[in-house]
């Protein structure tokens, strides 16, 4: 399959400024530095890490809500970074973008038809009557009822205003959606069906996602390969299976170790890698291996003088780290991989 | 390897069914919904109906006042003696002042001043305030800082004060006195607006709205605008109030409508050296103040309730 979207050495450096009357000393937080991956037209990439790791501001800069600080990103072979007012336009038709916060993505003053049919407008599509024939639709795939176009988003609840903006990135029929933490704000139960939902819609409609997500569990279901960001840069890269089951590189390690079991016993009894101290400051990331200060296996003076490439560790599978290894699969873990492992 | 991917949570999508269904009833408009608020706001109703009848009273006041009451500023010198200072009575409900006026007829007719003070002072500081605001906002950086340094500049000097110096430069005289207070006023406005805009520009739609590709201009007209006039609307509400309340003390120390035209704050300082012989003479004026600034903000305070959508009685 071709890459609909390649992301080449994507950086985003936020500046940081010392007061209105301090001249600014140069320095940026490091949100994103550095990142590079492709994602295959039908296919789901998760990128996951913890508050902070760059995986938002990864999602906004594809979209160019944010102007990308270095790198090149290609859509369908198209320089994204190069597209002026018109062409961009026109790439955002083809590249949705669905928010983590239902509560904020939806305009309070809008009715869900106005919502909904705001894409369709800005890119003149149809007459008024088609456009809100196209929501009534539209509401019902999404598990609504046509009836609700009229209705304000304060007058529903957290699941069912996701589901429109969900139907809001799908009137446009995009390539791609760029899901940012769709699910992170509902309850469980409400998160399953979303999640349901969006995977129905990807097989009815051929869509490629780029899932950000900091739930293991969501991203195991939902992806066919994952990405691990840490500080801004991705850690390890490659199909979920072999991520989930022997993840090579030692944060991925912990993170999925510190992710909780099903399972009341197995959860008390299990292993866990706690790694201490904080995430450093990006402003000040660690020189070498970024995660050299927290590493539990990290040796000096290599993983502090020498910055870890992306390697291959397996096909398909690739880990930032020297010391990069499958990771066994501890008893206790396995009822977290095994019922999916024998697929 | 969807099926036993999909199994663990398949259970749970059986009540997306049922969710879909659970708003009924009419449609609402976000205009009706915020009327239906009002409504229930018997204070807010209160203070809507007193303006009313106050705007009633200033505006139909030449088809009745001068041959009911008299009068309210020509003084008829031949029966002056015989009519200073009556107290209320059932020709003069409200009495009559030193120069033998009606008070009542004074009080109706200062109506009007107070009306159109409050009202094109809280337009201009409004039309200043909403610019300078939105301009701080959007362009933020310098323009940011200079304006709102300005605005704390404009906030460190005692009020009354500023406008006293003010009027002092431009001249006594009816229109200078909206004028001081509405440019005194933006600070505020711009203030609130300021913060409102950015506040909702925020907003994950606002992000949403460009990442569909919409136009600066429609994320402002559809987006932000909409989401950020409504504490204007209450704010500028409420200080007609406080401009009606600016006029009369400035009219009191002199500094406002001059005489013989009836103000308000004028007439309470004319009242003044008659306190106790004659309190009527401020006791009507005074409540003719306290109940039409009262009214505003009451009116504000409903308002403010009613345009929050999110509120939910």
């Amino acid at each position: 399959m071709a890459a609909l979207l390649q992301v080449e050495g994507l950086k985003k450096h936020f500046p940081v400024s010392q007061g209105v009357l301090l001249s600014r000393l140069g320095k940026s937080v490091k949100a994103v530095d550095d990142v590079s991956f492709t994602v295959d037209e039908g296919e789901t990439l998760g990128l996951v890490g913890e508050s902070g790791c760059g995986k938002s501001t990864t999602g906004r800069c594809i979209n160019r809500l944010l102007e990308p600080t270095a790198g090149a990103i290609h859509f369908a072979g198209a320089d994204v970074g190069k597209l002026r007012t018109k062409q961009l336009k026109a790439y955002r038709r083809d590249v949705q973008f669905i928010f983590q916060d239902p509560y904020a993505s939806l305009n309070p003053r809008m009715t869900f038809g106005e919502i909904m049919s705001e894409p369709l407008a800005i890119h003149g599509v149809g007459t008024r009557k088609e456009r809100q024939e196209r929501c009534k639709e539209m509401l019902e795939i999404v598990g609504l009822s046509p009836e609700h176009i009229h209705r304000y988003p304060h007058e529903f609840s957290g699941g069912q205003r996701q589901r429109v903006g969900i139907a809001r990135a799908l009137m446009l029929r995009p390539k791609m959606i760029v899901c940012d933490e769709p699910v992170s704000a509902l309850d469980v139960s409400i998160q399953a069906q979303i999640i349901n939902l969006l995977e129905d819609l990807q097989k009815e409609f051929g869509l490629t996602y780029l899932f950000i997500a900091h739930d293991l569990a969501v991203i195991r279901h939902i992806c066919d390969r994952v990405a691990v960001m840490y500080l801004g840069k991705i850690v390890e890269l490659g199909g979920w299976r072999e991520v989930y089951n022997s993840p090579n590189h030692p944060y991925s390690q912990s993170l999925l170790s510190a992710a909780p079991v099903p399972d009341p016993e197995k959860q008390h009894q299990r292993t866990r890698i706690i790694l201490h101290g904080d995430v450093p400051s990006p402003i000040d990331p660690p020189s070498g291996c970024r995660f050299h200060t927290r590493c539990p296996i990290a040796q000096l003076p290599i993983c502090k003088d020498e910055e870890p490439p992306l390697r291959q560790v397996a096909s398909g599978h690739r880990a930032a780290c020297h010391f990069a290894k499958p990771f066994p699969i501890p008893p206790d873990l396995s009822c977290y991989v095994a019922p999916l492992g024998d697929v | 390897m969807g099926p036993s991917r999909q199994e663990d949570i398949s259970d749970f999508t059986a009540e997306a069914g049922v969710l879909a269904g659970t708003v009924t009833g009419p449609a609402r408009t976000l205009r009706g919904d915020a009327l239906r608020r009002l409504k229930k706001n018997k204070l807010a109703l209160a203070g809507l109906a007193w303006i009313i009848i106050v705007i009633l009273i200033a505006v139909t006041a030449d088809l009745w006042a001068p041959f009911w009451l008299g009068d309210p500023i020509e003084i008829d010198s031949s029966t002056m003696t015989e009519r200073t200072l009556l107290s209320p009575s059932l020709d003069h409900p409200f009495g009559t002042d030193k120069l033998g006026r009606d008070v009542a007829s004074r009080v109706v007719y200062g109506a009007r001043v107070s009306l159109i003070v409050g009202v094109l002072a809280v337009a201009i500081m409004v039309v200043i305030g909403l610019l300078l605001g939105a301009i701080a906002a959007y362009y933020g950086g310098v323009w940011d800082a200079l304006i709102m340094r300005t605005a704390d500049v404009f906030f460190a000097f005692p009020y009354i004060l500023f406008a006293i110096v003010l009027i002092a430069l431009l001249g006594k005289g009816f229109q200078n006195v909206f004028i001081a207070i509405g440019i005194l006023g933006w600070p505020s406005i711009a203030r609130v607006f300021r913060s409102s805009i950015l506040s909702v520009k925020s907003n994950e739609y606002v992000d949403a709205a460009r990442a569909m590709g919409a136009s600066t201009r429609r994320i402002l007209i559809r987006h932000i605008m909409p989401n950020s006039v409504a504490p204007i609307i209450v704010y500028g509400t409420m200080s007609v109030g406080g401009a009606i309340l600016a006029e009369a003390a400035l009219s009191f120390l002199g500094m406002g409508v001059q005489p013989p035209s009836p103000s308000w704050g004028l007439m309470l300082s004319e009242a003044r050296s008659f306190m106790l012989s004659a309190p009527w003479l401020m006791i009507y004026p005074g409540i003719a103040i306290l109940t039409t600034v009262l009214a505003f903000v009451l009116l504000g305070d409903g308002l403010r309730d009613a345009l929050d959508v999110k509120l939910k009685e």
